[in-house]
């Protein structure tokens, strides 16, 4: 199941284990990326810190933790090809993996229809 | 309430992503976004709306057409440290205009446009300008100063020549920083070879009635595209070339900018017109005795760029900065990001020396390296 924070992340959860990238309005509304920082596998994050920068050609941005949890795994292939966020943000373009504390906070993001109504 | 210009329809046509700049809603790029965009410019060519900049006309209407030019000009020198007495009809040089204090007001293009003398200059600074050239040319010489309310469109890139000479003849016998009268579409418009990204190219002065159908006419070639301010600033990044209001502004002088060469051999000491400047005394003596900043050109090793307002540091692990970025980018026709640094004028570089940015608390090498990091392609 897919759900949306309000900062502009998608969030996907397998188990107790959540996928997260930017929706492809951010990437839209960012233009070429050009270089993304990633936080180290271990990191502990809580919902609202930073997380992670996206450098597009103009400016640097920066993304927030959508849940509390720890980064378990990050996608490397960013470093070499950054632009995958532009062409695939919801698949290849995706940017960590995090071991999520409490799968209640994941029932309150929004869901699709609400992110919608946000971006419009 | 942000002003447009002729060609803010165009943009919105073309789905760019508008922001305002200097008071105008302006685009930042289009639809292909500004890396697409940046590298046309390189290897075909881009249009760019730069309307948004002052056009002003120094007029004397009363004096004979030949001599009255050349008054205004030496008029003009008082103001700005270039050699402008030797500039004949349909040329045109780059200057600084200077405060009495030697700081740099702002940068211009002084046009001969035959019978009176045309300026281009930043958006920002076109009211400030037109106030400090009246007051210097009151009591010295009549002359109206105005604001042209015309467009103004840069078209850059090596086949420039070859897509605008499709609709204007003649073109190709202007050199860099000629200039010169033509029609399109049975509109006088004044063209020059000139531009701000490090390419060959033109720019073209035209009435706001007739952008519209040119830009469409160039663009209907199909060998050029709009490109926006994001592309324009890494382009004349990549060019070495500074930016009003970042690289330079009224609290650094021509040689803090690294801006020395805009001084004419003429105005500088031992010169055939020594002075005479407003902020000449500061200025030559910076000449002798070096100044405060100077301004360094640098490279990253990553492809992480390093903005504007990044502190720098001499070493890694130093707690005292030797001075900041004024401009940063990612540099795709350099292949990796650049800056433009402001040091200390007593911190001794050289180049392949390393510095350290600070980026959001993290220390970034960078390695000094020559300017311009692209070479220019200027057609002289």
């Amino acid at each position: 199941m897919v759900k949306y924070s309000e900062d502009h992340e998608w969030v996907k959860l397998e188990g107790d284990v959540v996928t997260v990238g930017i929706t492809d309005f951010a990437q839209n509304e960012m233009g070429d990326i050009v270089f993304v920082e990633l936080p180290e596998p271990g990191t502990v994050v809580s919902a609202g810190g930073d997380m992670a920068t996206v450098e597009s050609f103009k400016a640097a941005s920066s993304v927030y933790a959508p849940l509390n949890g720890e980064v378990v795994e990050i996608n490397d292939t960013l470093e070499a090809d950054p632009a995958l966020v532009n062409t695939d943000p919801m698949g290849d373009g995706w940017f960590v993996k995090i071991k999520i504390e409490d799968s209640a906070a994941f029932d309150k993001l929004l869901d699709e229809e609400a992110y919608k109504k946000l971006t419009q | 309430m942000l002003k447009h210009t002729a060609l803010h329809d165009l943009h919105k046509e073309r789905e760019a992503k508008l922001a305002p700049f200097a008071g105008f809603d302006m685009p930042l790029y289009y639809r292909s976004g500004a890396l697409k965009e940046h590298l046309l410019c390189r290897e075909q060519a881009a249009i760019f709306d730069v309307s948004h900049m002052g056009q002003i006309e120094i007029k004397n209407p009363s004096m004979l057409a030949d001599s009255a030019a050349e008054k205004i000009l030496s008029v003009l020198e008082q103001l700005i440290p270039a050699d402008l007495l030797s500039l004949i009809a349909g040329q045109q040089r780059y200057g600084l205009l200077l405060t009495p204090e030697g700081c740099i007001a702002d940068d211009l293009m002084v046009m001969h446009m035959g019978d009176n003398i045309r300026l281009v200059v930043n958006a920002a600074c076109v009211q400030k300008d037109m106030h400090y050239l009246r007051g210097h040319f009151e009591n010295r010489l009549p002359v109206t100063v105005t604001q042209l309310p015309r467009a103004l469109v840069a078209v850059q890139g090596p086949m420039a020549e070859m897509v605008l000479s499709e609709l204007i003849a003649g073109l190709g016998d202007l050199a860099f920083m000629q200039l010169g009268h033509f029609y399109f579409d049975g509109h006088e418009v004044q063209i020059s070879r000139s531009g701000y990204t490090g390419e060959d190219g033109f720019e073209i002065s035209l009435p706001n009635a007739a952008a519209r159908s040119f830009v469409d006419a160039i663009c209907a070639t199909g060998k050029a595209e709009l490109a926006g301010l994001v592309a324009r600033d890494s382009l004349r990044l990549e060019a070495g070339l500074c930016l009003y209001g970042q690289d330079m502004d009224e609290g650094v002088s021509a040689m803090d900018a690294g801006l020395g060469w805009a001084v004419s051999r003429a105005r500088r000491s031992g010169g055939e017109r020594e002075g005479g400047f407003q902020g000449a005394e500061r200025t030559l003596a910076e000449f002798k005795g070096g100044a405060a900043w100077q301004r360094v050109g640098a490279q990253s090793h990553t492809n992480r760029p390093v903005r504007a307002g990044s502190q720098i540091f001499a070493e890694e692990t130093a707690t005292k900065a030797i001075g900041s970025v004024t401009s940063g980018s990612p540099a795709p026709s350099v292949g990796c990001p650049v800056v433009m640094m402001r040091l200390k004028g007593t911190h001794e570089i050289s180049v392949g020396g390393v510095v350290w940015a600070d980026v959001r608390g993290r220390r970034i090498a960078l390695t000094v390296c020559n300017m311009p990091f692209f070479a220019h392609r200027f057609k002289r």
